[in-house]
């Protein structure tokens, strides 16, 4: 066995030149990959890190780890691939909302429904900031861009419903602001065996700037931001004085200074409750709204439920195959049933 | 009983029904029955696109063809001598393809007054009561009333019952050729081994038509095509699609490397998803994808992780993994990409047969993408072809473009089988760990075949990052220098140049080098091209064939084959494709001989062309 020192999370940095304009969130997410792999101790030769095409999707070349830059979209079926050609790898798979929610929504869908054990890192900026400024499909309606000077028309997707209705197993959502939270969500996607969809918001700071501030600034978050524990009632506020509870089938906010509920009354956070996920994934109002009404933005582990993996169940039909089989070696294979021969 | 038993030659028969009356299974039945005879065999299947096309129309016919003999058979046949038709609408649209005197066997129940009128007869016509098959042997059988007479007795329903109405035809058919029903028999009991009614259905209508055959006094003669002289082993049936699955394990196997095969259905490529996904005990790992696209991603995930990745599709599919080949390109992984071509463009003709995909192949990806292609030239050599395409995959480090197509696929040819021993081994080396101290790992460093090495994550100390940016050399880091793009794009283009020196050189396949006009061909024509020449040559003309298996990079002495012709003719199922590539790799006058109606070149349709071209003095 290797006496080597534990790696520090700079040995996961490559030489070379980190390309992401300055102020980019995705500098912390690296940061804190990085970090989060070395307290994780997983040996660099055993990770690979697989990525589409967008600003994020450089994130392999930074990593000193095996890497993959794929094409546009695609990287939900390149680790799918991989994971089904060595299931002992830990594989991470880096996208954005244009990489990960347009042109590779469909390969998206259905890594999630198969369950494949990789970390999916979707860094939402809400804007396409490689081909410079363009509208994303989670860009705000009526949202003035380079392609959209009278504004956006298409309704903005909500990334993580739409990670429940493909049967995701690990849905959460994390931002690059929080360092503290994203690591500990880095730290759960990577516990969960299992296709783990995380979403991570994250500013770009040229195109769409200050996007994410009310969920992500002192300031707003308290108010616009509710961070989920397992057991822990729905709380949040400035001084933790609001939370959220059930009216029957409704979630409601309550005060729980004025409206007489105490925190017995409130929601206790299930990650395993698939209907409650539901919801608390169809909170997604604009805090800044003009009725001054919303729920606040969820954070944390919203569900999370064990379910065997696509290649783990693929590797045992093989198995299973190569015992029942009454083929005798590759002769038997190419002979097949019915023979003549030819003197 | 008959009265005596004739000897043939050969026999075409073509078997033409609705596309729910069971022609492709009661034909490959046939065919199955043949090829255990002993006869060499070529078979045609011909069938619409729709699964249950309207039924008793033109639009809804199936067909297939099926020539046999004891010489060697080249082509599934021009004209055939037997037609089976089971209604109105296959009788009308086959009748011209029965050569003069043939023989007609209809089903006489398939030609009431709705069939005519689907067929569109003229009303008050009946091609088999007034003068329409004049000069023909016509035996009309009630197939449909003896079929429910037969199982009168059965609990099936009456639809059930009528599917079963292909097995009298092929009873009959059987007894008509002196053959034995027993491979049928066991096929069946195999086949409805879950359904004991269905197969007690269908073995008493098989019967039925064995003996009616027999007792009835119209059919006094049957025939019997001797063993044809193959050369000697053991053989079996096969189709193409079966035959390259085949390929592809036996290469997994041969390499020691898993094999991966990610597609997404597709006519006429699917069969080959069919029959792989049932070899798991052979470590083969199918994986159904989302769509195309995800089809060649998963496989260069696969690859990149140290499986035998295979991606297989049709022309439409192809188009979609344009770009997914350009990154195999760059990455210089292995991986083959199987196109089963079908007639196009776009949705096309799904069931027809074409070979208009070849300049795709060369030159479908953006930026200068050249890639090794390699093409398949009859259902049996398929397995050959998909072995050797893993091959050079791998000892090459590049995607491989197999092209196959419809005719290919879904035709039968007799199969000498290999013997596992005697397929040479693929070696595949892995980039080797590294410690701390040893010099940087250099993922683009060339050998001297200008190849890379395959380095698998997992590996210790190989830790690397690829991708589809441009790769400095040796490196393999990001690079948007001018001079090595330049340098990295005449690379890999040279690297794939360079399998010409681990290929077979060009063979001729019939006649001699340097005569007065030869045949070059590429894929499925090889039959056809084959029956022309071997006649051509049997009448004193100086011809030769060539087919191409090779067709990037071409084998280095196709240079001195073709230019030692006075005259070279391309034929081929496209507008023009080959004789684009060899006029401008070879600066050659090459005349193209091009049918693009989604079935195969004819005999007669060939050797009419080549003999007028040999009329034209030479300049």
């Amino acid at each position: 066995m290797t006496t080597e020192q534990k790696l520090k999370a700079k040995d996961f940095a490559t030489d070379q030149d980190v390309r992401w304009c300055p102020g980019c969130g995705d500098y912390s997410i690296l940061k804190q990959v990085q970090s989060v792999m070395a307290e994780l101790d997983l040996n660099r030769d055993e990770v690979v890190v697989v990525s589409g095409i967008g600003c994020s999707s450089r994130f392999p070349y930074y990593m000193n780890t095996y890497g993959m830059h794929s094409i546009h979209g695609r990287a939900p079926a390149v680790v799918t691939g991989l994971k089904i050609a060595n299931p002992d790898l830990h594989v991470w798979m880096v996208t954005g909302d244009g990489d990960g929610l347009s042109i590779g929504g469909n390969h998206l869908l259905h890594i999630l429904r198969r369950n494949v054990d990789v970390n999916v890192l979707l860094f939402n900026n809400e804007i396409y900031g490689l081909t410079k400024g363009q509208y994303s499909p989670t860009s705000e309606q009526n949202k003035k861009t380079k392609s959209t000077p009278f504004g956006s028309l298409d309704y903005p997707l909500n990334p993580l419903a739409f990670a429940m209705g493909a049967s995701a197993t690990f849905i959460a959502r994390s931002m690059d602001r929080d360092v503290k939270h994203l690591k500990a969500m880095l730290h759960r996607s990577e516990a969960h065996r299992g296709t783990s969809m995380l979403e991570i918001y994250q500013n770009c700071n040229i195109f769409n700037d200050g996007a994410f501030f009310s969920f992500t600034e002192k300031a707003s978050k308290p108010e616009t931001a509710i961070f989920l524990e397992q057991d822990q009632p729905l709380i949040f506020g400035i001084d933790n004085t609001k939370g959220i509870r059930l009216d029957g089938y409704k979630p409601q906010v309550v005060d729980l200074e004025k409206d007489g509920f105490s925190k017995d009354d409130l929601w206790i956070h299930d990650e395993s409750d698939i209907f409650k996920a539901q919801m608390l994934t169809r909170f997604f109002d604009d805090p800044s709204n003009d009725e001054g009404t919303y729920f606040p933005r969820p954070f944390g582990v919203i569900y999370q439920v064990d379910r065997p993996c696509y290649e783990d169940q693929l590797h045992a039909q093989v198995a299973e195959a190569k015992t029942k089989s009454k083929m005798n070696g590759l002769d038997d294979l190419l002979q097949g049933t019915s023979t003549w021969v030819v003197e | 009983m008959s009265d005596s038993i004739q000897i043939k030659e050969e026999v075409t028969i073509k078997f033409a029904g609705d596309s729910g009356d069971g022609m492709q299974f009661m034909g490959n039945l046939f065919t199955e029955n043949t090829a255990l005879k002993g006869n060499d065999l070529a078979t045609f299947p011909d069938y619409p696109a729709e699964i249950r096309a309207p039924i008793g129309t033109m639009a809804g016919v199936s067909g297939f063809q099926l020539h046999f003999g004891s010489k060697q058979i080249f082509t599934p046949g021009d004209q055939v001598d037997v037609l089976v038709a089971m209604n109105a609408a296959a009788l009308k649209a086959n009748l011209n393809s029965l050569r003069n005197a043939g023989t007609v066997i209809v089903n006489q129940d398939g030609f009431d007054s709705k069939n005519l009128r689907l067929a569109k007869y003229e009303k008050g016509s009946n091609p088999i009561e007034d003068d329409t098959l004049e000069g023909y042997e016509v035996f009309k059988i009630q197939l449909t009333k003896l079929t429910r007479e037969c199982l009168k007795e059965s609990s099936l329903s009456m639809k059930e019952k009528d599917r079963c109405k292909n097995m009298f035809v092929l009873g009959f058919l059987l007894w008509r050729y002196t053959r034995n029903l027993e491979s049928i028999l066991t096929f069946l009991k195999n086949k409805f081994a879950q359904k004991p009614e269905v197969l007690a259905a269908n073995i008493a209508t098989l019967k039925a038509g064995y003996h009616y055959g027999e007792t009835t006094e119209t059919f006094t003669t049957t025939y019997e095509i001797k063993k044809a002289t193959l050369p000697p082993g053991r053989y079996r049936n096969i189709m193409g699609n079966h035959a390259l699955a085949l390929g592809l394990i036996t290469a997994s196997q041969k390499s020691g490397r898993p094999l991966f095969y990610g597609s997404y259905p597709i006519t006429p490529a699917s069969d080959i998803l069919h029959h792989l996904s049932r070899h798991k005990d052979f470590n083969v790992k199918t994986f159904q994808a989302e769509d195309e696209i995800a089809a060649a991603t998963s496989a260069i995930g696969a690859a990149y992780g140290g499986d035998l990745a295979i991606t297989g599709t049709s022309g439409p599919g192809l188009a979609l993994k344009g770009e997914a080949i350009g990154l195999a390109m760059m990455l210089e992984i292995p991986m083959v990409i199987l196109n089963i071509q079908r007639g196009g463009p776009s949705t096309g003709l799904p069931t027809k047969t074409e070979q208009a995909d070849l300049l795709m192949a060369m030159y479908g990806r953006n930026g200068e993408c050249p890639m090794p292609i390699i093409s398949a030239s009859t259902p049996t050599d398929a397995f050959d072809v998909a072995f050797e395409a893993c091959r050079i995959a791998m000892e090459h480090m590049t995607p491989v473009l197999l092209l196959s197509d419809g005719y290919i696929a879904n035709g039968a040819a007799p199969w000498l089988i290999p013997k596992a021993d005697d397929i040479e081994a693929i070696e595949v080396k892995f980039a080797e760990p590294r410690e701390e101290d040893d010099p940087a790992f250099l993922p683009y460093k060339r050998n001297e075949k200008l190849v890379r090495q395959w380095a698998l994550p997992g590996t210790k100390g190989l830790a690397h990052r690829i991708g589809g940016l441009e790769k400095e050399a040796n490196t393999g880091d990001v690079s948007y220098d001018p001079a090595n793009h330049e340098y990295m794009i005449k690379i890999r283009a040279a690297k794939v140049d360079k399998i010409a020196e681990s290929i077979p050189a060009q063979k001729i396949e019939m006649g001699e080098e340097g005569g007065d006009l030869l045949i070059l061909g590429w894929g499925s024509t090889y039959g056809v091209i084959q029956s022309v020449v071997s006649e051509m040559l049997g009448e004193g003309a100086s011809v030769a064939h060539a087919h191409i298996r090779y067709i990037h990079p071409f084998p280095k002495n196709l240079d001195k084959i073709v230019k030692g012709f006075k005259r070279i003719v391309i034929p081929e199922i496209n507008n023009g494709q080959l004789v684009k590539l060899i006029r401008e790799k070879y600066l050659i006058e090459a005349i193209p001989y091009n049918k693009i109606q989604g079935v195969p070149i004819t005999h007669g349709e060939l050797k009419d062309f080549v003999s007028q071209v040999m009329e034209i003095p030479s300049t």
